[in-house]
């Protein structure tokens, strides 16, 4: 496809039973109640002149361009803010309405440089196209009179531009900010011939204004005032490609526009399902990682981690990686394999490492990342519902009327789901906050929160229980619901459990820390304010007592009727890109694609006989307890794909033991990331922007991912996996991931129709997919729950084991910020980094005051299991007594302070409880002076035969 | 620093054991037994089958469900968790 805009109906579709027909420019159409004329005239293919009107925000009315003449009505009027009405005959071209947008245009071009041959948008430019569309020819005023024309441009931000001198003040901008993306960082400063668009204060400027570089702006500004950098280095793009995002599991598409084989910028596809049409900062900008130099293009081997890396052909990298692993497991057996699949990488490249883990490495030892996320919403919900997934669609928010966000940051962490939760909150649905830290949601402009639960770390089962305490004591259970659709005698043991007295929110406010009354308060507005909504995140699962609290969400959902309907439901907002298809894909070390446990021989002989092998009936290892077994001796070799375990893991030294105690750890990835320093083969990985495949978001909506440049490694990961797998005599030959994935429809009964043809045809699916469900299910359990009952199970309170005592008196508890992903491998390699330069502890003003810290002043973080030094940062956002802070440098190695401890049922770690103490100090641990040695002296690579040597960054 | 994976699988016995506690004693012997029988990779079960010491460290539903398993039962299913899609079938998932 040639390069061209989306298009626009300059004003956002209506949803109406009730239908309108009317007459423009001598044509019938048929539209909703309640369209715009001018959307009218667009859905038939007119053109009405427009600037300030654009299809993703509401009308304003006031560029007086789109005027229209309507019989029988007075005046010319703006066909963006005028319903149609049935009957109406309007007429969109009359020599009257020319002279009236020609004047209007002679205005803004009489303040407009004429620059538009060495313009940046020439060619791409409403106001370029719509002076062209109304015919001007001539400026009578001149040009000599007053102008904004000298106005300097604002560079801060370092992806976008913005040229005051081409601004026609049509607030396209500042409404996108405030309708779209919820900031209100822009606004329209000064009256008249004054007024400008203005980014915060009068001192700021784009950066340090509270703008988050969304791009909303800059993809609403009709002229070349806001504009990417990328284009004015590169020029206009030529084609475009949609494609989906490879950062977090809200899954939005983007139109990739390219020149060749470069990418100029990415703009968010308004057709996405799951982001409709809007971005932020990580997946809109910041894909320079793809080309950053610290990319290892080639094979990299080494005898031993104290060498130095050496550049080899992919053959000798192959061959190196195959003859170790028939070594070992000729001395060791196939139970010292293993292999980590990626959430980050595509369903078909993960289904292939657990297929090579599996049918070639011949052992179950096979796990992905989703161990230390999300394993316990998989156990909770699978407990009570029956079936895991998430319940709704994102679309389902703009149907609740309570939302209760538990341990999720969505701001930060799915800041484009978070828009429309703030969307829908301005419209006034209500908000319950649970978190041991004010997060932006608590109090955003135009949002406050009615009640935010600021708990202790590692008490969510209890303030759960609690409100669940609340809701069945003070009556408010959906009684009628429960009955329908769960099973009565197991809600009323959870009732009697729940409604004793040591479940009270006056007895837990000991533990919880949260006044009695506010939990009271947000149990009765949750129970009884219409459609409630539970959004949760990383700060439900990450604990010892995850699955424990997934299910207590689940039980609360149940007994208040709030599942089954538009708006309502338990949704776990998921972490990485395609963390929900690396667990569909089989990449779990008990069980199959399609969640058929490894015993059930049926299952296996379907796979054996595809595959052609005989496959182990026992679960494999777990990643924790795979580092426990290399450190015993009987785990040798480890296979990691797009994932870097040692700085994403808990408690790294437990990490870095494992992985030194084995013989052979082959890392898969675009950086030498820090698993690395204990590699001995590295295998070049190639970026979304290199690959065709697939990526299922939260809401479990399959979409496709589209090669738009070759990888510039030479291999796309799912070829390189099969590089590997037939070195080791597999005899794969796929050409093409269309043909992996109709495999996995062969052998996975839920994606059983799912094809790469119709994924393109449909732009994407909502698994499952197959007969009895052809069209996905976007609601899940609206009849009744999908298996049977809604199971009521009791959760016991069982405190973590890691307290805070006299040495260690704090809770750390950790998080992520909007503008770095995961480990930062990426975004630390862009220009994000300017928002978020390193990992900042976050400290009360009290605890800051009794260490004699302040911010900026660097302090040492010690737990039990480690320690480390960052800068403090002093704030009321976090409760006396408690500290947070990021993990996506490893300069700070946050996880060197996290324990072993975990999740009861699913081994998930428990990142968000660990007791510390902060003191002053000034300068770096030990670990971290060895660490960064270590980091040194093993990223070296030997650049010729005389073995000179040359660091890789 | 040292690394002890058969205290790790002691604590992980006996968490499992605590939060199901709830189910009554009977039920939740069989119901850990049939998670540590479901999860468990065969080294890590040999290795606490193996530990002679459990009686005095793991809790009582925790011993005898390793007790259990050691004796070469492989409890039906105890809770939906460990329900597992057939061959053929769709609905159940535990996504990560």
């Amino acid at each position: 496809m040639g390069f061209e805009r989306q298009a626009d109906f300059g004003t956002p579709e209506v949803s109406s039973d009730q239908m309108v027909t009317l007459t423009i420019d001598g044509r019938a159409v048929t539209v909703p109640a309640g369209t715009s004329v001018m959307r009218a005239a667009a859905e038939i293919g007119g053109q009405i002149p427009k600037l300030c009107a654009t299809d993703n925000m509401q009308a304003f009315g006031s560029c007086r361009l789109c005027l229209v003449e309507i019989d029988g009505a007075k005046g010319t009027p703006a066909s963006c803010t005028t319903p149609v009405m049935p009957g109406m005959n309007v007429h969109t071209q009359t020599p009257r309405l020319e002279k009236l947008r020609r004047g209007v245009m002679e205005l803004y071009i009489s303040d407009h440089p004429l620059d538009c041959l060495t313009c940046s948008a020439n060619n791409d430019c409403e106001l370029q196209e719509q002076a062209a569309a109304v015919g001007l020819r001539d400026v009578r005023y001149g040009y000599e009179g007053d102008n904004h024309l000298g106005l300097t441009t604002d560079h801060s931000n370092p992806y976008f531009d913005f040229d005051p001198s081409k601004c026609i003040v049509c607030s396209r901008c500042v409404r996108a900010c405030d309708e779209v993306q919820g900031t209100f960082a822009l606004t329209i400063d000064g009256r008249g011939f004054a007024s400008m668009v203005s980014a915060g204060q009068d001192h700021d400027n784009f950066l340090s204004s509270e703008c988050v570089s969304c791009g909303a702006c800059v993809q609403a500004c009709p002229t070349a005032t806001l504009q990417e950098k990328s284009v004015k280095a590169i020029g206009l793009p030529e084609r475009a490609v949609v494609t989906t995002c490879a950062y977090c599991g809200v899954g939005c598409t983007f139109r990739a526009e390219m020149r060749g084989e470069q990418l100029v910028r990415m703009v968010p596809w308004k057709d996405g399902k799951a982001n409709r049409g809007h971005s932020c900062v990580k997946g809109r900008f910041a894909y320079g990682y793809a080309n950053h130099r610290d990319r290892i293009l080639n094979p990299m081997i080494r005898e031993s981690i104290d060498q130095p890396w050496r550049e080899v052909s992919w053959d000798e990298a192959l061959q190196f990686s195959a003859d170790r692993i028939n070594a070992i497991k000729a001395a060791h057996g196939p139970q010292a394999l293993g292999g980590i699949t990626s959430s980050r990488c595509t369903n078909e490249e993960t289904f292939l490492v657990q297929k090579l883990v599996r049918a070639t490495f011949g052992t179950n030892n096979v796990d992905t990342c989703a161990r230390v996320c999300h394993s316990p919403t998989g156990y909770g919900l699978k407990t009570t519902f029956g079936t895991s997934a998430g319940t709704q669609d994102f679309d389902s928010v703009m149907d609740a009327d309570v939302m209760l966000v538990i341990g999720a940051n969505p701001t930060d962490a799915h800041p484009v789901f978070a828009s429309r939760m703030k969307r829908r909150l301005r419209q006034g649905a209500k908000l319950i906050v649970i978190d041991p830290r004010r997060i932006d949601l608590v109090r955003t402009p135009h949002i406050e929160a009615e009640y935010h639960l600021p708990l202790q770390p590692g008490t969510n089962v209890a303030v759960l229980t609690s409100l669940a305490h609340v809701i069945v004591t003070e009556g408010l259970a959906n009684e009628a619901f429960i009955r329908e659709r769960c099973d009565w005698d197991e809600y009323q043991d959870w009732a009697r459990f729940v409604a004793e007295e040591r479940h009270s929110p006056e007895f837990l406010e000991a533990v919880t820390r949260v006044p009695a009354q506010t939990v009271r308060a947000a149990a009765r507005l949750y129970a009884t304010g219409g459609n409630g909504a539970i959004y949760y995140g990383l700060g439900v699962t990450e604990h010892s007592q995850g699955s424990s609290a997934v299910i207590a969400i689940a039980n609360l959902a149940m007994c208040t009727g709030n599942i089954g309907r538009p708006g309502v439901g338990v949704n776990p907002l998921r972490g990485q890109n395609n963390v929900q298809g690396s667990c569909d894909m089989g990449s779990f070390p008990h069980e199959l694609s399609g969640y058929r446990h490894i015993s059930d021989g049926e299952t296996r002989a379907l796979f054996e006989q595809d595959w052609g092998v005989t496959l182990d009936d026992q679960p494999g290892l777990r990643i924790p307890n795979m580092f426990d077994a290399a450190i015993d001796g009987t785990f040798k070799a480890l296979y990691v794909q797009g994932e870097d375990i040692l700085q994403s893991d808990p408690n790294t030294r437990h990490v870095s033991a494992g992985l030194s105690a084995m013989e052979l750890v082959i890392v898969h990835d675009l950086f030498l990331n820090e698993t690395a320093n204990y590699a001995h083969v590295f295998l070049p990985g190639s970026t979304f922007l290199e690959k065709d495949g697939t990526f299922t978001n939260a809401e479990r909506r399959i979409q496709p991912v589209r090669q738009v440049m070759e990888p510039a490694n030479g291999y796309a990961d799912w070829e390189v996996t099969q590089l590997l797998a037939n070195a080791l005599g597999a005899g794969w030959a796929y050409t093409h991931p269309s043909q992996i994935i109709d495999e996995i429809a062969r052998l996975t009964p839920s994606f059983a129709g799912l094809s790469w043809e119709r994924l393109l045809a449909t732009g994407s699916v909502q698994w499952p997919v197959n007969e009895a469900h052809p069209e996905g299910s976007p609601v899940m359990h609206v009849e009744g729950f999908v298996r049977g009952k809604g199971k009521f199970v009791v959760t016991e309170y069982i405190p973590t084991d890691e307290k805070a005592g006299p040495r260690y008196p704090l809770l750390l508890t950790t998080g992520r910020i909007l503008s770095q992903y995961n480990v930062g491998a990426q975004t630390r390699r862009t220009h994000n980094v300017m928002w978020h330069e390193e990992d900042l502890l976050e400290m009360h003003p009290a605890d800051a005051e009794n260490r004699g810290l302040k911010s900026g002043d660097f302090a040492r973080l010690t737990s039990r299991t480690g320690e480390t030094t960052l800068r403090v940062l002093v704030t009321d956002r976090v409760a006396p007594g408690v500290v947070y802070t990021t993990f996506h440098h490893p300069a700070t190695q946050a996880n060197v302070v996290t324990t072993d401890f975990s999740d009861w049922a699913t081994n998930c770690p428990e990142y968000k409880v660990t007791a510390v103490q902060v003191m002053p100090s000034n300068g770096p641990s030990e670990w971290q002076a060895d660490y960064t040695e270590l980091t040194e002296r093993s990223r070296r690579i030997a650049t010729d035969a005389a073995g000179a040597m040359e660091p890789a960054e | 620093m040292s690394f002890d994976t058969l205290a790790t699988l002691r604590r992980m016995a006996n968490d499992i054991a605590r939060n199901l506690e709830a189910m009554g004693h009977d039920k939740a012997v069989l119901a850990v037994a049939d998670h540590i029988d479901k999860f468990w990779d065969p080294r890590m079960k040999r290795a606490i089958f193996a530990d002679d010491e459990r009686f005095g460290v793991l809790t009582p539903i925790a011993a005898e469900a390793i007790d259990h398993l050691a004796g070469g039962a492989h409890p039906e299913s105890q809770t939906r968790a460990t329900e597992f899609n057939t061959a053929d079938e769709i609905g159940h998932s535990d996504a990560g």
